[in-house]
């Protein structure tokens, strides 16, 4: 572990337990210290604005309940809290609320906002009445929930089950180092309170399912889809349409970005516009076809965007539009979409979709694509006489077998690290280069005398199946897939051996 | 010399331009089918598939359409908007294939 993360690029360079927490040299310490102390004010802070309210509540005559009010009544607590200062200064305090209806650190703090014609006071008090819910801590919802707390937002909502990966960094802006191991949602919410404490944030450290979706997403009046898989966005767009709630959708791979807002004022839901998914062999992910940190930043800003014009009643949000960017050309497009479909399975006139359906909808069996992929499920291509451990493999290069090992990732993978010897044959161009593979063999024959082994490697072990299978098919039969590929020579033999 | 088709300016995003050489901009001169008086979706796809399309044509088709999950815009417009397969393409329309994204 500890050398795994040192090539990660963490500049520590100790032996570390590979506990959750960086906690293996003294500065990793302070910062560790840092964080809880910074937690520590927050919470103390919020406990301290509870009793005013709690106070406040008893002298007004008490106040009613309920996620909005809350809101409200965090508003009124803190302007008892300045009324009470000046009081102990001046004598009498002066009326808790100004004639706009914000309080007067309300009027200083977003005042850039009330300056705004287009905003101003009624769009700010709008907003502050507002419960908005982001699925999804990562990269678009790290831009998203940080605006969505600095902009005033009366309650955020935080939905995600995993926890911070220092390869995460480069793009979930809203998670620090120190936050490595922990939850996304106790972290984001930490950065959300370090911004805006006097926004509400509720943590719901879970993955949102059929199941808890209901449930969860009926406490919030605007949806915010971050998430990073097929199944959560036919889901989450159902459950909006189920509780007719507005849904503003954002994704991003690579260096492109989409972005909408489903089931508002007539417009289409996901489901009007892919009716059918796509094959599970189409979505490619983060995690595989990589993205530049900065465009799911680009997107997550603009669904903050337009979670807030839908939230406090401005503009003309991105209903029935779709905007395209496209961050290596530098062009951004908007296109006018299809509108809702009347024949919608989901939100069309004869729609059976109730609560119950969605209940029990199997997303992952109808995406055919799970929510949380496992990098080690995989593909049987081949029979098991026809693949090697990584164990095994060792034993024969340290046994000197003579032996070839070809590399089939695509040659911008094998740049950024490889076994030594092997050679770098990518699947997609492997049927025109059955030569190399000769060639290689040949000089081995020649240098030893022996007829060499092949192997085929991969990152994680399905590219090599298929490269076996096509290796078979065209007289190499010998080939063997090695099961696991790097990922496992990482895990297994060369824990100093960088994995992306 | 007279133009021999129409031009179509096309663009393929999302993934799509994986399919043809990584590009995703293509100016391009497609001729029409004899006896028809104009361009329609439908032959545009067929000529696509049979000059454009390198590897895996599936990806972009299914039977005589588009794959589910791939939006098609005809100047910037959705084309269940336009006729769907039917909808008219005129000299220097662009076509926009998109292939939709669920990254985040």
């Amino acid at each position: 572990m500890s050398n795994k993360r040192g090539a990660d690029g963490n500049n520590s360079g100790c032996s570390c337990d590979g506990g959750a927490v960086f906690s293996y040299d003294s500065s990793s310490l302070e910062l560790e210290i840092r964080r809880l102390e910074a937690e520590k004010d927050l919470i103390e802070a919020r406990i301290a604005r509870l009793r005013l309210q709690v106070e406040g509540g008893k002298s007004t005559g008490g106040v009613t309940a309920g996620r909005i009010d809350d809101a409200r009544n965090k508003a009124a607590g803190e302007e008892q809290e300045k009324g009470e200062g000046r009081a102990n200064m001046n004598g009498p305090p002066f009326p808790t609320a100004s004639v706009c209806g914000l309080t007067p650190e309300m009027i200083h703090r977003y005042s850039r906002h009330l300056l705004l014609p287009s905003f101003g006071v009624d769009g700010q008090l709008n907003l502050s009445k507002a419960s908005i819910l982001v699925v999804g801590a990562g990269g678009l919802g790290s831009p998203i929930a940080m605006y969505l707390a600095a902009c005033g937002v009366g309650c955020l909502g935080i939905v995600d089950g995993d926890n911070v990966e220092l390869n995460n960094l480069h793009r979930q802006i809203i998670h620090t180092e120190a936050y490595v191991g922990e939850p996304k949602v106790k972290s984001a919410a930490a950065t959300c309170h370090a911004i805006n404490s006097t926004v509400r944030v509720v943590e719901h450290r879970e993955a949102l399912l059929a199941s808890n979706a209901l449930d969860i997403m009926s406490q919030y009046d605007v949806i915010v889809d971050a998430t990073d898989n097929l199944p959560s966005r036919y889901m989450i767009s159902d459950c909006c349409v189920v509780l007719n709630k507005p849904l503003v959708s954002g994704a991003a791979l690579g260096l492109e970005g989409q972005l909408t807002v489903y089931h508002y004022n007539g417009g289409p839901c996901y489901r009007c516009l892919f009716p059918t998914p796509p094959p599970a062999t189409a979505c490619q992910r983060c995690s595989d076809s990589g993205v530049l940190g900065v465009v799911p930043g680009i997107i997550g800003c603009l669904q903050a965007l337009e979670a807030i014009k839908v939230a406090s009643s401005i503009g003309k949000p991105l209903s029935g539009r779709m905007l395209l960017f496209d961050a290596l050309s530098g062009h951004i497009r908007i296109v006018k979409l299809r509108g809702r479909s009347l024949n919608c399975d989901v939100c069309g006139e004869n729609s059976m979709f109730t609560r119950e359906t969605f209940q029990s909808f199997d997303y992952e069996n109808f995406t055919q694509s799970p929510f949380f992929p496992s990098s080690n499920e995989g593909l049987q291509l081949l029979p098991d006489t026809d693949r090697i451990s990584i164990t095994e493999y060792k034993k024969r290069v340290d046994s000197s077998e003579p032996h070839i090992l070809v590399d089939v990732r695509p040659a911008h993978h094998f740049q950024i690290t490889a076994l030594t010897n092997s050679i770098s044959i990518p699947l997609s161009s492997l049927k025109e280069n059955f030569a190399v593979i000769d060639s290689a063999m040949d000089e081995i024959k020649q240098g030893t005398g022996l007829d060499a082994s092949i192997y085929v490697i991969c990152r994680r072990g399905n590219d090599s199946q298929r490269a076996a299978k096509l290796l078979h098919e065209n007289g190499f039969s010998i080939a063997k897939d090695i099961i696991g590929g790097l990922e496992s020579w990482a895990q297994e033999i060369d824990h100093s051996f960088p994995m992306y | 010399m007279e133009p021999c088709g129409t031009l179509i300016l096309l663009n393929f995003n999302g993934g799509l331009e994986l399919l043809c050489r990584s590009t995703k901009v293509h100016h391009v001169d497609v001729e029409l089918k004899p006896g028809a008086d104009g361009l329609i979706m439908k032959d545009l796809l067929c000529w696509i598939r049979t000059n454009l399309i390198k590897e895996r044509p599936e990806m972009f088709m299914k039977g005589d359409s588009v794959r589910p999950g791939v939006l098609v815009l005809v100047n910037d417009c959705d084309w269940e908007l336009s006729g769907n397969l039917d909808t008219r393409l005129e000299e220097k329309d662009e076509v926009v294939f998109i292939s939709t994204l669920h990254g985040g």
